[in-house]
């Protein structure tokens, strides 16, 4: 009996309602798991990241002349969201996809939300992520961001929170979809009976998404705009542009010639209509934004503007992705439409605001800091986790730049079981689903869980120790067509 | 196709082309001196023929059995050895892991992490190069079975046979200039020892016995430099680049729309009016000086056509 001394220990566990009560949807694997010996699991977990190594997704550690590789740590144990709990996040993700959109494009044009005072001018002024070379750019439907990857996290009473908007590039989708292969043969038996929803053809949602941002163009020619190999998620932009039958492009193959954008081929240039890009604004290129930039193309934002190529996301976009404004996406919602936000925020102290500020300085040792354009986990202080030192540190910056820093409450994130030593421990986790905007909304039924593989540690960023695990969203229509996919 | 990803499908396959050669020819040359006199530097031919000879002197001084193969499978410093073509060769599958087949990622891959492994214990055994040769191989069988016979195959095969063009004439020369000097006819004892380990080098003893029976020197430069059929041989390597070359631009045979099927053409239509006879009256050594200046001309003529720098001017067009 591996998960008899399994103890939730009071936090909210995604696989058990309490102590060898597993839940519902969790009922299968539980069981399948408490047949196999220990040794079994383990080599199954060692199956499973040998063929990780085996398909390359691994990544290299900078400075190391050897040349090791290692791969994202991943742990067998499936996270499981039921068919319920998922309709509930894939309305709420719809939802403010859809008014996030419209506030960036309202913040590029007439600016009415800022005029109403609902948003307070000041912010987008201050705003690093806001491009004034955007104002009054039309991309194709008015849509901004076409893939989104919103983190949620779940408190010890088992709410779902957003706890971040990613809305510039986010990336680790490509985990989801290996995770999910890989799982595939990890647990055969369980995965035939439970009725998981299929993740596998978010490439091709992603392929149709970026083909309706070139309206008028008869099969529009699709490429993936990487920073190189070197970059972290290269092994993610490769996997995408493949399985798309995409080009993977660097900067250094694409032109502007003409007012179009091309890219270098053995039989000379040609034209391209939408550029995934999965480099940040201020390298996109060097004649609009940084001009130090190598990774770019120059000439490109004008391409844009001219509505002469499509670029996913759009630049400007992540100007709704600044942690500060995220504190007013409830009331984003509401301004435009009409409506209470389905999946709350995490409650959210903006320092600008001097009383919040103040409670915020008062009670560092027990909120989390966050700095407003950081991300991976940097520039955050967890209070309960900190030194005085930190905390001294934090509260200067904070004082120095009260604009740049949100403060949010520590939350008892729920947890699922990993396998640890000599059987399961509870490690906290968090949920980023992915959702494609174009002519129309998808949210893929999945997404990625992150895990805090270290005991205790809240912070699942993979830059600071965290692995994942796969996400299995349950179906619960008797017929579901696309679980028969698998 | 995009011209990046043309040139790392070229460089891959020109890496792993290198990295079969180089474990073969340090596996022959091991069982070779078990059979040689023991006074003799057997070792010496072997850096010469991987044309890194000052980079051994200055590290090393006298070549032994010991420091040839470690300057030569693992010596990353030395940027021709084993490790450091393997290395290279998944640098440039991993830079077009998009386009090529999985299948064939995953050989590179392994051949790098199995390298890797055989770093760590050691081993310089034969059957360690024995299993790289076999695992080169595997990747082109791979690659020829699995990878569409279209343009991204072409800059595969052109770097493949440009650079088996290239080691087949180093390690003829090699061999050669290790003759003795006052005599190149006069034939050492063992010197029929020395021949069969340049064919086994090539993989090609067993194809040389079936076509020339007993080896003398006109035989071993024919068979190296002319044999068509031979798929190791210089001319044969040099027609199958040729060939990859005018697939991609379309340009109907004999002529020429560009730097690398001008320069490919002419040194093609040169060997295939070549004498055995006249290369040894002129000497292999300058033969085959000339021959890989022309085939490095001939590479840089492919990457400028296909593959120019961004902002360089357009190649210049023939007729």
């Amino acid at each position: 009996m591996h998960f008899e001394k399994y103890d939730p220990d009071g936090f909210y566990d995604e696989m058990f309602e309490a102590p060898a009560r597993p839940r519902r949807g969790a009922r299968k694997l539980a069981e399948r798991l408490e047949s196999l010996p220990l040794e079994e699991i383990h080599a199954r977990q060692r199956a499973a990241e040998q063929a990780f190594y085996g398909s390359g997704v691994t990544f290299t550690v900078y400075g190391d002349r050897s040349g090791t590789e290692r791969i994202f740590p991943f742990d067998i144990i499936p996270r499981i969201v039921e068919a319920q709990e998922w309709r509930q996040i894939e309305n709420g993700l719809r939802q403010r996809v859809r008014a996030l959109n419209l506030f960036i494009d309202d913040v590029y044009h007439d600016q009415k939300i800022l005029r109403d005072n609902v948003v307070p001018r000041e912010l987008i002024r201050s705003a690093r992520s806001f491009r004034t070379a955007c104002i009054g750019a039309n991309p194709p439907e008015g849509v901004w961001c076409h893939v989104t990857g919103t983190d949620l996290v779940r408190d010890g009473d088992g709410r779902y929170f957003v706890l971040e908007d990613n809305l510039r590039c986010p990336s680790g989708v490509s985990y989801v979809l290996e995770n999910r292969r890989v799982l595939k043969q990890t647990f055969p038996v369980v995965f035939n009976t439970s009725r998981v929803r299929p993740v596998s053809d978010y490439s091709s949602h992603l392929w149709s998404t970026l083909q309706s941002l070139a309206p008028g163009r008869e099969n529009p020619n699709v490429v993936v705009l990487t920073p190189g190999r070197f970059n972290s998620a290269y092994f993610e932009h490769a996997f995408l542009a493949r399985e798309m039958g995409a080009e993977l492009v660097e900067g250094s193959d694409l032109a502007v010639d003409g007012g179009v954008v091309v890219m270098r081929t053995t039989q000379g240039p040609e034209r391209v209509d939408v550029v995934y890009r999965r480099i940040d604004d201020d390298f996109l290129d060097p004649l609009a934004f940084r001009e130090d930039s190598m990774l770019g193309v120059p000439g490109i934002f004008e391409a844009f503007r001219n509505g002469r190529v499509a670029l996913a996301n759009a630049p400007g976009c992540g100007v709704a992705d600044d942690k500060v404004i995220y504190a007013y996406v409830p009331k984003i919602i509401r301004y435009y439409l009409g409506e209470d936000a389905i999946i709350p925020n995490v409650p959210t102290l903006v320092c600008h605001d001097d009383t919040e500020r103040r409670h915020v300085l008062d009670n560092l040792d027990t909120l989390v800091v966050k700095s407003a354009n950081e991300a991976g986990g940097y520039g955050m202080l967890v209070g309960p986790h900190s030194t005085r030192e930190e905390r001294e540190e934090f509260g200067r910056a904070i004082e120095a730049n009260p604009r740049n820093y949100v403060a949010q409450p520590t939350l008892a994130l729920s947890r699922v079981p990993v396998i640890a030593g000599d059987g399961f421990e509870g490690r906290h986790v968090d949920l980023r689903p992915y959702v494609l905007y174009g002519k129309e909304i998808f949210v893929l039924p999945g997404g990625l869980t992150r895990v805090a593989l270290r005991k205790g540690s809240l912070v699942v960023n993979s830059s600071q120790g965290g692995g994942s695990k796969d996400t299995w969203v349950l179906s619960d229509e008797p017929s579901d067509p696309s679980v028969q996919d698998q | 196709m995009l011209s990046r990803v043309a040139e790392s499908l070229y460089w891959t396959s020109r890496y792993l082309e290198r990295t079969k050669n180089t474990a073969r020819m340090i596996a022959v040359n091991a069982s070779l001196t078990l059979d040689l006199p023991s006074e003799e530097d057997h070792w010496a031919p072997l850096v010469e023929a991987m044309g890194c000879r000052a980079s051994f002197d200055a590290a090393h001084g006298a070549p032994t059995a010991d420091n040839v193969v470690g300057f030569l499978t693992y010596d990353t410093e030395n940027p021709d050895s084993l490790a450091a073509s393997v290395h290279r060769a998944r640098s440039n599958a991993q830079s077009v892991r998009e386009f090529i087949t999985l299948e064939m990622w995953e050989q590179v891959n392994r051949l790098y992490l199995d390298l890797g492994r055989a770093r760590d214990a050691g081993d310089t055994s034969a059957d360690f190069y024995t299993n790289v040769v076999r695992s080169c191989q595997l990747i082109d069988g791979i690659t020829d079975s699995t990878m569409s016979h279209d343009e991204g195959w072409h800059f595969v095969r052109m770097g493949r046979m440009i650079e088996r063009a290239d080691k087949t004439s180093r390690m003829l020369d090699a061999r050669y200039l290790f003759r003795l000097p006052e005599d190149a006819r006069r034939v050492r004892p063992y010197e029929g020892l020395l021949w069969a380990a340049l064919l086994r080098s090539t993989s090609g003893l067993q194809m040389f016995r079936q076509r020339h029976r007993q080896i003398t020197p006109e035989r071993l430069v024919s068979f190296l430099v002319l044999d068509m059929a031979f798929p190791r041989s210089i001319r044969h390597c040099v027609a199958v680049a040729e060939e990859a070359v005018r697939a991609v631009s379309g340009t109907p045979n004999s002529t020429f729309r560009n730097r690398a099927e001008q320069l490919l053409g002419r040194l093609r239509a040169d060997l295939d009016y070549t004498h055995e006879d006249e290369i040894i009256e002129k000497g292999v050594h300058e033969f085959i000086d000339a021959l890989q200046l022309k085939l490095n001309e001939a590479s840089a003529a492919i990457l400028e056509t296909f593959c120019p720098a961004p902002g360089a001017a357009p190649p210049r067009g023939g007729t």
